[in-house]
């Protein structure tokens, strides 16, 4: 029996009833890291010491007859762009290389409360900037299904861990796609949540209005599952929302008969794969087989998304970035004359290609006589997505498409041209934009590679999205195939 | 279009320094990029209102008490430089 396999829930039960200690299952799991590692590199740093203390009180805790939250000792893997205590943050970039953070995001922390046994933290593109991992400044990510290839980005590693088996459930987080897209190119369930779900107090920020954290799993089950420990309101983060947060594990019913999908045209028009568009058609042959109302619609300023998205992200982050000048923590360059000497040659030495490209583009954005025409241009771009958006909600429970216009890419394949890359999102930016709820769900295979499934809901919706994608699954057996 | 120029005195307020072929290579990219998102200006917004967050919260307040707070050396733990409480920097001027 391969237990780095199994989902949350199947060890969970597997835990309560003793046949395996939390101890068993992490070493398990540091096992079949030793095993593929090497060819994954899902990984920045893994904590395997602090794992098996973890998982020891779990156990020990457990023999005592404690109640122990549903989750105790399930490991999980972290982007290592979320504070750590203790434990290296690196944003997987030379400016934060050595930053050790003295305190916890608020994510951490409710995974310490429940009892989770954190694995590591995984590889992602610098500071969340990219879609495939190659914009890491250590190594890139290689896809478990072709090592070939990317994993998809900027959450590459945590999608990798899972798909590999390196870790049962990850958290990611998601700008612009970062969650949805990497989990669609390695076969795996991830999710953005609502903005304001989640939240962010500890996430190294890259664009704060577009910023959320999110879960990625083997299954749905496992997503509503981690998603109950992550979400509701933090006081130490002002755009966190204060909101009852249910149980989502009580919306996987299977019952979605009668449930109203909309196919925004425009995700199943031009650029997108027509392999990829095949997998999407019989996922909603499966739907509509279920008792679902599945019709056409339009969001029709979706062609604008990626223009707006790429002034607002980089505009934040031009701004968000600012405080990597060498004073405090992280990198600093040596032999530098005076401090703003100091502060040109650190950031020029510490951040990597798309970085100073995005702070490039950002300042320019916000820059005297540009402001208007492009940054406040843009913001007002978002509102009328946003409105797209609300029309088809007043009509749809839940939107449908792909998560991404093709399947994994070489390795390489895109790193000279920075448009292509962008263009990989295209499915995913809007619902950042729009700041609603959205998931990926592996839904078939194209050339031996996963293609993932996209439903997006209204704002804190997040119910009604997993309740259609656990039915899905429930339906179909694309979540079970693993990379050989 | 990008100009050589304008990079330089976008790097400047970013605080960046460029090499001569970074400085090529931003040139031409972030003119693709530019030449994309003009895009935008096809769009008729007249009328309609930025929006900068999407959430319905306004003016989030706290009370404005004393807390416990970080102890100075975990602070400074992360500092590249340091003299007795302080952070160290090169001269200013």
């Amino acid at each position: 029996m391969q237990l780095h396999y199994l989902t949350a829930h199947q060890l969970h039960d597997m835990l309560v009833s003793k046949q395996i200690s939390a101890e068993e299952l992490t070493r398990a799991v540091f096992d079949r890291i030793e095993q593929v590692e090497e060819k994954i590199r899902a990984y920045v740093t893994l904590t395997q010491e602090r794992a098996l203390n973890y998982a020891r009180l779990v156990d020990k805790a457990r023999l005592a007859g404690e109640a122990l939250p549903l989750m105790a000792g399930i490991p999980v893997a972290i982007k290592d762009n979320m504070c750590t205590k203790g434990v290296r943050t690196t944003c997987a970039s030379k400016i934060l290389y050595n930053y050790i953070p003295p305190y916890n995001a608020t994510v951490i922390e409710r995974l310490n409360e429940a009892r989770t046994v954190m694995v590591g933290k995984t590889n992602l593109d610098e500071f969340a900037m990219g879609s495939s991992c190659e914009n890491s400044a250590f190594f890139t990510t290689c896809n478990p299904w072709d090592t070939n290839r990317v994993p998809g980005g900027s959450s590459g590693g945590s999608a990798a861990a899972v798909a590999a088996g390196e870790t049962i459930l990850a958290l990611g987080s998601d700008t612009g796609g970062s969650i949805r897209q990497p989990a669609s190119f390695c076969g795996v369930v991830g999710m953005k949540p609502t903005y304001g779900a989640v939240s962010r107090y500890g996430l190294v920020a890259y664009a704060s209005s577009l910023d959320q954290i999110g879960p990625f799993a083997r299954d749905v089950t496992d997503c509503a599952m981690l998603l109950n420990v992550i979400c509701g309101h933090d006081p130490l983060d002002s755009t966190s929302v204060p909101y009852d947060v249910p149980d989502y594990t009580a919306f996987l019913t299977g019952d979605v008969k009668g449930v109203k999908i909309g196919v925004p045209r425009e995700y199943m028009g031009e650029g997108i794969d027509p392999a990829v568009k095949e997998v999407i058609k019989k996922a909603i042959d499966v739907y509509t087989g279920l008792g679902v109302v599945v019709e056409e619609t339009t969001l029709p300023h979706t062609e604008y998304a990626l223009p707006a998205y790429y002034l607002i992200a980089p505009a934040e982050a031009s701004s968000n970035l600012a405080r990597y000048d060498g004073v405090r923590y992280g990198y600093r360059a040596k032999d530098a004359g005076d401090l703003v000497d100091m502060f040109m040659q650190t950031r020029s030495e510490g951040f990597g290609a798309e970085v100073k490209r995005r702070i490039m583009l950002g300042t320019y954005a916000l820059s005297a006589g540009y402001y208007d025409a492009y940054y406040n241009k843009a913001l007002k771009v978002r509102t009328l997505i946003k409105t797209d958006f609300d029309r088809a909600f007043e009509q749809f429970d839940l939107l449908l498409g792909p998560t991404a216009p093709v399947t994994s890419f070489k390795r390489g394949e895109k790193v000279d041209d920075p448009l292509q890359m962008y263009m990989v999102d295209i499915c995913t930016l809007a619902v950042n934009l729009a700041g609603i709820p959205a998931i990926s769900i592996p839904a078939g295979i194209v050339d031996n590679l996963p293609v993932g499934l996209q439903l997006i809901g209204r704002p804190f919706g997040e119910g009604d999205i997993l309740r259609a994608a656990h039915a899905f699954e429930q339906n179909t057996d694309y979540h079970c195939k693993l990379p050989e | 279009m990008i100009s050589i120029k304008d990079v330089e005195h976008v790097a400047l307020l970013a605080r960046l320094t460029l090499t001569e072929d970074e400085k090529q290579i931003y040139s031409k990219q972030l003119s693709d990029i530019l030449e994309h998102v003009h895009k935008l200006q096809d769009l008729n917004t007249d009328g309609i209102q930025p929006t900068a967050h999407v959430l319905p919260l306004k003016n989030v307040f706290r009370e404005d008490r004393v807390g416990e707070h970080m102890p100075v050396d975990q602070v400074l733990a992360n500092a590249p430089d340091r003299q007795d409480k302080f952070f160290k920097v090169p001269k200013i001027v």
